[in-house]
Order: C-alpha cells, then structure tokens, then sequence
C-alpha cells in the first residue's frame, strides 16, 4: 500500500531500536505511557516491545473512549434505546460493551430495540432525514478527533430543519486524562509507578494542536511526544522520548509533523467551541471521576441533547470489585497481575474498561501479547467463565 | 421435486414476475416454478426422474457427507452469488477430507416477493457451477415464506464424495515440525462483499475468489499423499480461525511469518481503510494444507502448478506448544499472537 508499507518497514524500525538500545541508559528503567489506544493497539498488533530494551516500558494508557465509557452510560443507552419511539445509531465497537447483568446494545437489538450500526454521523443524519418517523439519537463518543463531526452534523440537522434528530454526547478530552493520571488521589492510593514520558495521539493534536500540552509538561516535568499510530511513528517517539530523559528535558515534541501543528485546526476548534462546553466532572470508567474530563452540549443546543431531550438517568452501576483496570490504566499493574484476566475477563467476556475493546490494554495483551505472559491456562482463546 | 406437471397452465413470467406464496404451495405454481427455473437451471437424469429422492450407487471405501447453509448478503457480489457460493462451499467441506465430491441436493427458501429473474440468475449460475465442477444437483426442496420472514433467498446445499483409499484427513493430526500451506491470497471473498454492503459501498477491483478446489485438492492428494496432515478451507473467520481450530484439536502451536502471507495489495487497502485484520477475512476459494515435512517441498510444487494454487505460499510450521498459540513474526520484525475474532466483525458474509 503506498504510503503505509512506508511506516511499516521493519529494517528502519531495527535501525530505530538499535539506535534506542544504545542510547538507553543500561542503570536506569524508562517507563513511558502511550496515552492512547491507537498506539496500545499498534504497538500489540506488531509486536513492537520485542524491538525495545528490557529496560524501556511502555504502559498502556486509557485512551480508548470506549473502554472509558462508564457501565451507567451503557445500561441509560440501552434504556433509552428500548423505547418505541427511539432509533439508536451507534458505532459498531459500542454494541458489545458489556453493562450492567449482561446487558449490552446487542442483546437490547435482539430484543427488539431499533439499533442500527453506523460508520459516521453523517449515516445518523442521513436516517433522521429518511424517516422522520423515528426520534434518532446519535450515540456520540471519542477523543476531540470525532468531537468536530459531531457538531457538524448537529448544526447541519439544524440547517435542514431535522427535529427528529439529537445526541447523546460521551465526547472525553485528552489531556484532562493524561493530568489526572498523574495528580489524582488514587495515583497515591495505588503506589504510583513513575511515569517517564508520554506519548500523545497525533490523530488528537491534528484538531486541538501540541499547545494543550505544554502547561501539563512544564507543570510535572514529564516530555511529551506527540506521534502518529504507525508502528514507526511510534517507534521514533520512544527514540524521542529516551533522549529527553536523557537529556533531562521535558518538552512538547511533534514526531508526527505531517499533519500535526502547535496550534491545530482552528476551524475545527471553533466549530467544537460553539457547540460543546466542557463538563465539570465526567466520570472515566477505570479512572473515576476527571474534572473537565468530558464535553457536553451547550444550553442553546438542550433541544438536540437527548439525556435532556429524553430526561435520561445516568444510574450509578460499578465494576467487578476484583477488577485492577484502575491500576493497570496508571502503569501500577499490568494486566496479567488481574486475578479476572483471561479467565472470566477475556475479549470474548469482558469485565473491565481494559478488555472492553481491542484497544484496550488487557485486551491488545490478551489478543496479541500473551504468549509473553504467564497468564492463566484456557482453551486457545475461549473463556473459561 | 417430485412434480406432476400439467398440460394447461399460465406461462412464468420470468422477467417481471416476483416468487408468491402460491410458489410454495404444493400446487401447480409450484411445480411451474421449480420445472420452469430449478430443473431447466440443473438439467440431468436424476432430476429428469422426478422422484421425491435419487438414486446412486454407492462405491466402496469411506464417504464424507456435508451440510451448509448460506445467507449472504448482497446475494449478488463481484466475481459469485448466493448460488455459487452454495455449489463451491459445500464442494470444498467435502474436498477437505480429500475427498472427491460426487453429488449435491439443494434446498432454497424463498421470501414472497422475489424477483423469478433474480431467482433464475442464482439457479443458472448454480447449475453452471455445478457442471464445470462435474458434481450434479441431484435433488433438491423448495419453500415459499412470507415477507420479511426471509431475507430473498437462503439456500442450503449437502453433498456426498468418496474419499480416495488410504486417505484420512482429521483437524487433530498437525504435528509439530509440519508444514503450514495457504493456497493463495487472503480476504478476497470477505472484502468483495463487503464492498456492495449497504452503507459501506466502495469501488474495488477486487472480487471474491469462490471456486471448486476439489481439482486442487486431488493434485495436492496426488503429490502428498498420506504424508498430508490435513485441510481446512479459511471460510468465516479466515485462516486465524482455521490455523487456531486446528492447533486445539491437535494440541500444537503455529509460527507464521506475516511476510509469507499472499495478500493483495487492494484487500490490504480495504481491510486498513475498515479497521479489519484480513486472517480474519472469509475466503470462498483457498485451501490451508498441514503437511509432514518430508512432502513440504513436492506439496508446495503441486499446488503452484495448478491454476487456483499459483500464488500458494509456505506460510510457517505446526510447534510443540501446550497453549496452542497462534504465533506470527510481522513484518516489522516483532512477534504477536493471531487469535480467533472475538465476536462478530462481517455479517452474513456467506
């Protein structure tokens, strides 16, 4: 594939790795977060760590907005698609996302619910328009790159008129995240690894830019590389990463300088700006409660806000309490230390926020990594529940 | 399909006519419907017959018998239909044993309201299916069911074959140090289909590979011998399904190198674009052989000689591996699992 094959080449990544082993401090660790699930998954889908020194560790961050999405917000969309009257789009990768007692999108459609599966909002927008009949509610979630097709396609539902048309908004923002993980009072509770470095989702900076991340650099002293999701990309970050440590700095740096900027995408900025506000609190699954974690829709848009449209209830619901996603999500465990992993919690039968999608860290491990691991015996890929 | 055709009737209405319910009944519409389509389509002796069954004779040895029901959806997808799909998968299960598959019955549900031109198009292509492949539809069942209880068309097919003496493929015998073979290129089919779906059209050159590998198989028999472990054809789920079903029924692993892997340039493409893995994508027309090492060489050569096996690949070895992990060295120089898809990444894709 032209283009891609090119951030494939396995001798460049050699090259790459060799130069990361020898400027790799041999007494020291690095321990270096990709905040993100693109790179989670690329780094599992290539066996990228079998390039990198012992002592380079990457933990997998909880960049993954469905992984993150609390149970509660399931099991209210679940509620709200069983009424008669309500259409849900939705992405494919929400539909089998576990809520509370075995619930899920999936089982709700079979039920009877009216779900369909879309690729983008434009497909939601597209339903509301073809039948008017329908109260078509567009599942929204992702990282600020999916935010500004959202508010598109709200005012775009505005422009033509569509009152059959709303949003369940579950947009989260990134580098909240990235600051709780690092300041919150769990990081204590649980024994805080050190995190050394961070690599940032280029796909993210594309819209908000590099700047975003220059008050929490400077403020915990830790760099930042902002990277693409090809296995080079990634691999050049950690390269980037190594050396900051080394050198003792802590900066914003853009691996991915093909279409990444400091400023970002101003349009699409103001776009995301007119029509969302950030939330004081949004709870991450896995992670809590992160102040202004989350957007939601302005109060000039209520009409098109389906928890207020439809008067939604979040309900409260909790994890498994044998679940350690909270510390794999902070580098403190991996996920073969969870006493659920692989056995009642696999891909196929997920518990925890970490296992929820393939780019979850226990599940890239699982589906990728875990003939590294020493991990519970089961039958090649089957749940033993 | 046994039928008293009557003298005086209403011509079918091929072109413009749609499948009632009437078609279904019992009665003289029926029996318009499967002479006027299914039989004309399939045309031989034992259909000619008209019994309620046919007979064969039964050779001696071991027979492999096996059923398959198809419900793609676009019934009609580049490079096959439905009807294809039907004849060349239930020809493979059988040529999978190493079989040589003798004869077809075919079942066909059908939604009221279907066009008798799309009906007649499948039908057609089946019966041409079925004569280039040299195995007959000998009998065969036809059920009318009202709208939306169907979705067009769903057909099943079963088919008989003998399996040649001396001969026994069974998923449990890889053994480590055997040869793993892919017989071309990978997610042809998948890809093909999921072009047309609904929503997610886009333009490709690339259509599905469906075909009848029972020639390949008796020339991979030919050269191999007993010294074949086994074959498996990568349908739903693909070759990570295929290669992680055969190393818990044998109790090995695999290593494979990504590199080894036939892979088009425009599937690779489709499945980026899509967020898909193409060892997860169906094939309608590729063998994966396990093979002792000793015959690897003459296996590989035989396959490469005939025209559905041209681009076959030595993909990697069965390993001593009490997990039965699936293991791949990619191209970027590290290692990862292939594992089984967990929950469902096409819909209906044959």
């Amino acid at each position: 594939m032209k283009y891609i094959d090119e951030y494939r080449d396995g001798r460049l990544a050699k090259d790459i790795a060799r130069r990361i082993g020898a400027i790799a401090d041999p007494t020291r660790s690095y321990q270096l977060m990709e905040f993100c699930g693109g790179h989670t998954h690329a780094i599992s889908r290539y066996g990228l760590e079998d390039l990198l020194p012992t002592n380079v560790r990457m933990i997998h961050g909880p960049g993954c907005p469905v992984c993150v999405l609390p149970i509660g917000r399931i099991d209210a969309a679940i509620a709200l698609a069983m009424r008669p009257e309500i259409t849900l789009c939705t992405y494919g990768d929400l539909m089998r996302v576990p809520g509370s007692n075995g619930s899920s999108l999936l089982k709700a459609k079979a039920a009877g619910a009216d779900i369909r599966m879309v690729y983008s909002t434009l497909d939601a927008l597209r339903i509301a328009e073809a039948e008017p009949e329908c109260e078509v509610v567009f599942f929204a979630i992702g990282f600020e790159t999916t935010t500004p097709p959202t508010a598109l396609a709200l005012k775009a539902a505005i422009a033509k008129g569509l009152g059959n048309f709303s949003i369940f908004c579950n947009h989260v923002l990134t580098p909240a995240a990235i600051q709780n993980i690092l300041e919150s009072p769990d990081v204590r509770k649980l024994g805080a690894i050190k995190i050394d470095g961070f690599i940032g989702p280029a796909h993210v900076s594309t819209v908000i830019g590099t700047e975003p991340y220059e008050f929490f650099a400077e403020e915990f002293g830790k760099p930042v590389v902002v990277a693409g999701f090809e296995p080079l990309d990634v691999i050049q970050a950690i390269l980037m990463l190594v050396r900051q440590v080394n050198d003792g700095r802590h900066e914003v740096e853009n691996q991915y300088i093909r279409a990444v900027t400091a400023i970002g995408n101003e349009k699409a900025k103001a776009e995301v700006a007119e029509v969302f506000e950030p939330c004081e609190s949004f709870e991450w699954r896995g992670l809590g409660e992160v102040p202004y974690g989350a957007l939601r829709l302005r109060a000039q848009y209520a009409a098109y806000d389906a928890e207020r449209r439809f008067s939604m209830v979040i309900p409260a619901a909790k994890d498994n309490p044998g679940c350690e996603c909270g510390a794999i999500l902070r580098g403190v465990k991996k996920p073969a230390d969870c006493k659920l992993f692989g056995t009642v919690c696999t891909p196929d039968t997920p518990m925890g926020s970490c296992m929820v999608s393939s780019e979850g860290a226990c599940a890239a491990y699982w589906t990728y990594g875990r003939f590294r691991e020493k991990a519970p015996q089961v039958d090649a890929g089957r749940a033993v529940a | 399909m046994s039928v008293m055709i009557q003298a005086q009737r209403r011509k079918l209405d091929i072109a413009n006519g749609r499948v009632d319910l009437s078609h279904g009944a019992g009665g003289r519409a029926m029996g318009q419907l499967i002479e006027g389509i299914f039989h004309k389509a399939f045309d031989n002796d034992w259909l000619r017959a008209g019994n309620d069954q046919s007979a064969f004779a039964v050779p001696g040895g071991r027979m492999v018998m096996t059923t398959d029901g198809y419900v793609v959806s676009p019934l009609f997808f580049p490079g096959g239909n439905i009807g294809t799909l039907a004849v060349y998968g239930t020809i493979n299960d059988i040529a999978m044993a190493g079989a040589v598959p003798l004869y077809l019955s075919a079942s066909f549900i059908i939604e009221e309201g279907f066009p008798l031109i799309d009906l007649g198009r499948i039908a057609d292509s089946m019966g041409a299916a079925s004569r280039d492949a040299g195995v007959p539809i000998i009998t065969g069942d036809t059920k009318v069911v009202e709208r939306e209880k169907a979705d067009g068309v769903f057909i099943s097919t079963a088919g008989v074959g003998l399996v040649p003496a001396g001969l026994d493929l069974r998923s449990n015998a890889a053994r480590p140090g055997d040869a793993v073979f892919i017989s071309g290129t990978i997610g042809d089919h998948g890809v093909a289909v999921m072009s047309k779906r609904k929503n997610l059209e886009f333009d490709t050159a690339i259509v599905s590979d469906s075909a009848a590998l029972h020639g390949l198989v008796a020339d991979v028999v030919a050269a191999g011998g007993s010294h074949i472990r086994l074959m498996r054809d990568p349908t739903r789920g693909g070759i990570a399904a295929v290669l992680n079903e055969i190393a818990s029924q044998s109790n090995v692993g695999f290593h494979i190198e990504e590199e080894a892997i036939p892979l088009k340039p425009e599937v690779a493409a489709a499945c980026e674009l899509l967020g898909l893995d193409p060892l997860n994508i169906a094939n309608e027309g590729k063998l994966v052989a396990v093979v002792a090492p000793e015959a690897a060489d003459v296996v590989l050569a035989a396959m490469r000689a005939h025209p559905l096996g041209l681009e076959a690949s030595l993909v990697g070895h069965a390993v001593a591996d009490e997990n039965c992990f699936v293991q791949m060295a990619t191209s970027f120089g590290g290692r990862r699992i292939v594992d089984w898809l967990s929950g469902e990444q096409l819909p209906r894709i044959c």
